[in-house]
């Protein structure tokens, strides 16, 4: 809901300016909202995310938080599914069926990938990508308070996703609280795991916003299959005399 | 690059091996350029070095397997046209240092892992070489290098880690230093040769 409100909020306040596309495909018209927000983001971090994650990190054995990231997953594999034929993507669709049958069974409530040992390799998609199929482009850049870097396609990929899971609506409280809470303990778990490379972009870049923007749009394209424009960069194209 | 460093760091590994030859590219030059560069990765990781000199032979490896001016001039963009000659040298030095602390940083990460080279494809004028990483406790993850001649020689002149390329982001980075500093190439320079 978090994230709906927020959509709803930028729609207020952002006039829409019409920013220009720069020759790394970045477009972001809400740039000085967005700095606002990662300011934010930042001081949150350094406050409460990082500390929290470093002593998750190391005071659950590694065994135990790969669970509890299993455990999270695994109850989003049903929203994978329904993506993944939202998409047409049978095999994805069959993948994190079979996936989530066999881990909730013999995975024992997916706390154990037992699937990966079937060789069922991960599948992960979400609406964001189902958008993307369809044909909708990436839109604005959008830093979101907690959730960090998306964009608007994203975003609202992020709250229709809030519905596609048929687990939300078979699963009754309090159960279905601790999918939220798995799910808030592996993004902590990550967190912990990739400390260096977090604090590298959020406390050692010259502009960390600039960065974190970067990184987060050309990993999305990557993992979209999406035309990147940073991909094409001729090496011939370019005057090294000097350097 | 034949400075006095150079000798008397002694036993780097790049030192033991053979000149690259200078070739026509060719996809099997691309590729094996790029195990050789992993080859050489993974020895310096091996040795158990102190972070120093592993900085240091990390330097080395990025001097003889990328093309370091081209990655330079790319990093400081149109700033670039107006710097001196002097600038751009005293640059590419900060630069080549700044690289090796920054990604020698991230080789920890690497020890114990390994790179595959999956398959090679020409793209206009260069090669892209897609390889596979393995690292501990992690699912595997994709890392391309585009290769070209355009030196006389195969050299990588672009790395992407899981799509994110290693051009754009030292550009973003380069910038961020030049605003910081008001547009003033020398400040950002000592800044470079700080950070990282």
């Amino acid at each position: 809901m978090l994230a709906l409100v927020l959509l709803t909020g930028l729609a207020a306040c952002g006039g829409g300016a019409p920013g220009a596309v720069s020759d790394a495909g970045i477009f972001d018209p809400y740039e000085t909202q967005n700095r606002k927000v990662h300011a934010f983001n930042r001081g949150l971090d350094r406050a409460l995310v990082r500390p929290a994650a470093i002593g998750y990190s190391s005071v659950l054995p590694d065994e135990i938080e790969d669970s509890i990231g299993h455990f999270a997953s695994n109850l989003g594999e049903p929203s994978v599914a329904i993506n993944s034929l939202l998409q047409g993507d049978l095999r994805g669709a069959g993948l994190s069926t079979v996936r989530f049958l066999t881990n909730s069974t013999l995975g024992i409530f997916g706390l154990a990938d037992v699937a990966a040992e079937f060789k069922l390799p991960e599948h992960d998609t979400d609406f964001g990508e189902t958008l993307h199929v369809w044909g909708v482009g990436e839109g604005a850049y959008l830093e979101l308070p907690v959730l960090g870097p998306s964009t608007t396609r994203d975003t609202t990929g992020m709250v229709v996703d809030l519905f596609t899971n048929p687990l939300s609506y078979v699963i009754d409280e309090p159960e279905r609280y601790y999918g939220t809470g798995a799910g808030v303990a592996s993004g902590l778990s990550t967190r912990g795991r990739f400390t260096d490379t977090v604090d590298s972009i959020l406390y050692e870049s010259a502009d960390s916003y600039a960065q974190a923007r970067l990184i987060y749009l050309q990993n999305r394209r990557f993992e979209l299959g999406a035309d990147d424009p940073g991909t094409d960069i001729d090496p011939f194209a370019l005057d090294t005399e000097g350097f | 690059m034949l400075t006095r460093r150079f000798f008397v760091a002694g036993t780097g590994a790049a030192l033991l091996l053979p000149p690259l030859p200078a070739l026509a590219l060719t996809a099997n030059g691309a590729s094996q350029l790029v195990n050789s560069l992993v080859g050489d990765i993974n020895t310096v990781i091996a040795s158990g070095k102190g972070e120093n000199a592993m900085f240091r032979d990390f330097e080395r490896i990025f001097a003889r397997y990328s093309d370091t001016s081209y990655i330079a001039a790319y990093a400081m963009g149109v700033d670039g046209r107006r710097a001196s000659n002097g600038q751009k040298r005293a640059f590419s030095k900060a630069f080549q240092g700044y690289i090796s602390r920054k990604y020698g940083k991230r080789f920890r990460e690497f020890i114990g892992a390994r790179l595959e080279v999956n398959d090679v494809r020409e793209v206009k004028n260069w090669y892209e070489v897609r390889t596979t990483a393995f690292l501990r406790g992690e699912s595997p993850f994709t890392v391309t290098f585009h290769v070209s001649d355009r030196s006389g020689q195969p050299l990588f002149f672009n790395m992407f880690i899981e799509g994110i390329n290693l051009l754009l982001t030292e550009r973003t980075e380069v910038g961020a230093l030049l605003d910081r500093n008001s547009g003033d190439i020398d400040a950002m320079i000592s800044a470079l040769s700080r950070s990282g």
